[in-house]
């Protein structure tokens, strides 16, 4: 038993910060690894804001809502006890934000701003400019800098995680991990470990997430016995910037404060948008969700705009994409409430969105699906614990914007002092051969994929699986290309066994590194297809044209994906949701619940 | 090879100890490529301009929005981000190296926890008396919400101090972005707690008083964040201490 208990924290985005900082607060002692150093983890890239009903706009908003419009909004697929603690939770965060010095966006009496989001009729919103995230991820920082300089948290950055190391008794007793540099595998021991390594946006190539997203941690700890909770619920954001490198995020909030989204009435109208009379415009949205308009959630915007560019062939110019529109709004209120996400488009577009309507497509935005976790933050692993995005256990079926700040920081804080209670009343190991058996296996690893001599690169494989799961596994799925992607994936990893690195190299070898990150992919993509083929109706943001409606008698369960080393494939079983507060009711936008 | 087609020269170096070398490579042109892109494209098919096979690069990226501060390098000579350099705004060959004020890990990366240390100097944090709920933060106008904004959007990127004449071994020079960071949280109510400690560390060598007034800091900043009022703002306070100092003795 140990008093001020050794916990390894993996990420160091708002989610392993989160618990970095209650673990140093209890007395306990961190070692915090990152790919990335942390201040450039992938919750800098979360612009709108973080939700808290702290009704400061007069108009009724309640935690009993917030956590109503959540779990509808999830279409009633998220556990009910623990999204209703978030949001009870979700005032108090945004006050500690507050005193740690976010500069959140204040009303002329100096109290915080709040703006409305997507899902929801409540201001309901806290935000820092258009560049929440960072703001959020900064504060968190600064506060795990002061316990590194005080001795509390040693940083390990530029570390990938590898592998849990595991007793006899299937208990986890640290971590294997390799230096990005030097290529160095080292073992760690630890009294408990929190995985917080966020969304899994490499398999679908390009994405809205971070080059480190790829689910190489939630793959390799699956891998050796975590479950893998609703793996088929991805969310895919309405409004992204197409580029050559990555899908850009146009925020929520361009919607928030007023944007419009539409397409020019004739097919093919090659006018200049400023150009086209408001009667030559469809603003779809507003016209099939007269109550929520253009702030309808994720998911139903997505599908409207698939069908508009799809069925009705109304894209701009024939192309996949739609306008967002914001040139109605006054050019100061503009800059200064979306300021940072304007000059995202216009850097990387190169118009002005206050001149010119934004042209925008869906693109993959964030993994409701994660790492099973009990209420406690604890996988079925003893010993391991999840937060943030790599856990599956606030969003539902879909996630309502700005709530995944706050499920990041609110996970944090509860796997936190969970895991130094853990630690404090366990056993010592019993012994460590298993640090030096686990070290073995993945130094062979590494040796392995330098020896192979195939003719495959890996980032051309990586390139195919993108475009199989962009095809099959986001907006519109059919039980055929599901079952068609998961036998592509199975390719893939045979061809994953041929392949070459261009680079044998000992130092800093970033084709040995994401080699090792595409084979998790390609494990953890298996489980992504499957759990889709499996659900057989349309639920949140999985949705089957065959199978069109929500089906609660079959399918009010949470999928559950464990890995078979013998078969080399996932496996599933159900349970039961948590439906104790709210019972289910159809989900609906286009009239006020 | 495609009609239209990239030129990007590369220095590329192997390990922080082994020599640099330059390497050409020539890309099929598409609209909207960026320097990242066409790192992306080589790692895809890793064979230089003459037909010679090659590794890919090795060079810093994550979010690729211009806000996690990595993939900062020098591009035709100047130090910026490499995930908004758009390839059709750029002169051709387009010349790709490290920054030159940092140790090289190797090829495009760099090492630059330098100013990471610097933070942990200057306390570039609010002390909090804990995480356990004790009420809202100060309140703070719009109008002091506005100054405090632009001087957090910094991403660390040390764009700055790879464009300062100061910012080298010699002078040992803190740099632009701490200096910016000290003004931010000195001006927050509860962050001015620890000023004097804050300005103290910023007096002595390698102090603010090596800045040289160059100005370039302010030029390259990818976020536009006024370094130069803050080094402005911030000198004025450690000269009032630094006074205020010699009267208390």
């Amino acid at each position: 038993m140990a008093t001020n208990p050794k916990i390894i924290v993996i990420g160091g985005g708002l989610a392993g910060l989160s618990a970095v900082i209650k673990i140093a607060e209890m007395g306990g002692q961190v070692d915090l690894f990152s790919i990335v150093p942390v201040k450039r983890s992938h919750s800098v890239c979360a612009q709108g804001g973080i939700n808290a009903a702290k009704n400061l706009k007069g108009e009724g908003d309640s935690t009993w809502k917030h956590f109503d419009d959540t779990v509808y909004g999830g279409d009633f697929l998220a556990n009910q006890t623990p999204v209703k603690a978030m949001c009870e939770a979700a005032p108090g965060v945004i006050d500690l934000l507050d005193r740690m010095g976010v500069p959140f966006n204040r009303t002329p009496e100096g109290l915080l701003d709040f703006r409305r989001f997507g899902g929801t009729l409540y201001n309901r919103t806290a935000f820092a400019g258009a560049t929440t995230g960072q703001q959020l991820l900064y504060a968190l920082d600064e506060q795990v800098r002061r316990y590194e300089s005080e001795g509390k948290v040693k940083k390990y950055e530029h570390w990938e995680f590898l592998s849990p190391v595991l007793d006899s008794e299937r208990i986890c007793r640290g971590i294997c991990a390799m230096d990005l540099r030097s290529l160095e595998v080292r073992t760690f021991p630890a009294d408990a470990i929190i995985v917080a390594t966020g969304g899994i946006g490499a398999i679908f190539g390009k994405s809205t997430n971070s080059v480190v997203c790829t689910g190489s941690a939630q793959s390799a700890l699956y891998q050796n016995g975590c479950y893998y909770a609703n793996g088929e619920f991805i969310q895919v954001h309405p409004t992204c910037i197409p580029g050559e490198d990555k899908l850009r995020l146009m925020s929520e909030s361009a919607r928030g404060e007023g944007g419009r989204v539409w397409v020019p009435k004739t097919a093919g109208d090659k006018r200049d948008p400023k150009s086209i009379p408001a009667s030559e415009r469809w603003y779809f949205l507003e016209e099939w969700y007269p109550k929520y308009g253009n702030l309808v959630p994720r998911d139903v915007a997505t599908r409207a705009i698939f069908k508009v560019v799809y069925e009705y062939n109304l894209g701009i110019d024939g192309k996949p994409m739609v306008y967002l529109d914001l040139t109605h709004i006054d050019r100061k209120i503009l800059d200064r409430k979306l300021e940072g996400i304007l000059e995202i488009y216009e850097k990387f577009v190169g118009d002005d969105p206050r001149d010119t309507p934004m042209k925008i497509f869906p693109g993959m935005h964030y993994t409701m699906g994660g790492l099973w976790v009990d209420y406690n933050q604890a996988t079925n692993i003893p010993g391991i614990y999840a937060a943030g995005e790599c856990e599956y256990q606030y969003h539902g079926a879909n996630r309502l914007g700005a709530n995944s700040l706050l499920s990041c920081i609110y996970g944090g804080f509860v796997a936190g002092p969970a895991a130094i209670n853990y630690a404090r009343n366990q056993k010592a190991a019993p012994s460590n051969g298993y640090f030096d058996a686990e070290r073995k296996r993945q130094q062979e690893n590494n040796a392995m994929l330098m020896k192979s001599e195939g003719t495959e690169n890996p980032f051309k494989l990586w390139r195919e699986l993108g475009e199989l799961m962009t095809k099959h596994c986001t907006v519109i799925r059919y039980n055929k290309g599901l079952q068609e992607a998961d036998g592509e994936i199975c390719k893939l990893l045979e061809r994953f066994q041929h392949i070459n690195l261009s680079d044998k190299t000992q130092w800093a070898n970033t084709s040995v590194i994401f080699s090792r990150q595409l084979y998790n992919m390609l494990q953890i993509s298996r489980v992504v297809a499957q759990g889709a083929a499996l659900r057989d109706e349309s639920r949140g943001a999985h949705y089957k044209p065959d199978f069109p409606d929500r089906d609660d008698k079959n399918f009010l369960k949470t999928t559950k994906a464990y890995f078979a080393p013998d078969a080399d494939e996932p496996k599933f079983e159900f349970e039961p949701v948590d439906v104790s507060l709210i019972p289910p009711r159809p989900r609906k936008y286009d009239a006020a619940k | 090879m495609a009609d239209k087609t990239v030129l990007l020269k590369i220095k590329r170096q192997a390990s922080p100890s082994a020599e640099s070398r330059w390497e050409e490579f020539e890309l099929a042109w598409h609209p909207g490529m960026n320097v990242i892109s066409s790192l992306m494209e080589i790692a895809r098919n890793p064979i230089t301009r003459d037909g010679k096979p090659t590794s890919p690069i090795t060079y810093d990226a994550n979010c690729l929005e211009e806000i996690c501060g990595s993939c900062a390098m020098l591009i035709n000579g100047r130090a910026r981000m490499a995930c908004s350099a758009l390839i059709d705004n750029l002169e051709q060959p387009v010349r790709l190296e490290p920054m030159s004020k940092f140790p090289v890990v190797r090829d495009l990366a760099v090492d630059r926890s330098v100013l990471f240390e610097n933070l942990k100097a200057v306390k570039a944090w609010i002390p909090i008396d804990g995480t356990y709920d004790l009420g809202s933060g100060p309140r703070i106008s719009p109008a002091d919400q506005e100054v405090a904004y632009p001087l957090s959007n910094c991403i660390s990127c040390c764009c700055c101090m790879e464009a300062c004449p100061q910012f080298n071994e010699h002078t040992g020079f803190v740099g632009a972005a701490a200096i910016s960071q000290v003004r931010l949280f000195n001006a927050h109510p509860t962050g001015s707690e620890l000023k004097r400690e804050r300005l103290a560390a910023l007096m002595g060598d390698g102090g603010i008083q090596e800045c040289g007034y160059a100005q370039n800091c302010v030029e390259v900043c990818p976020k536009e964040i006024p370094l130069t009022q803050s080094i402005s703002d911030v000198s004025g306070q450690v000269m009032r201490q630094a006074i205020g100092d010699l009267f208390r003795k």
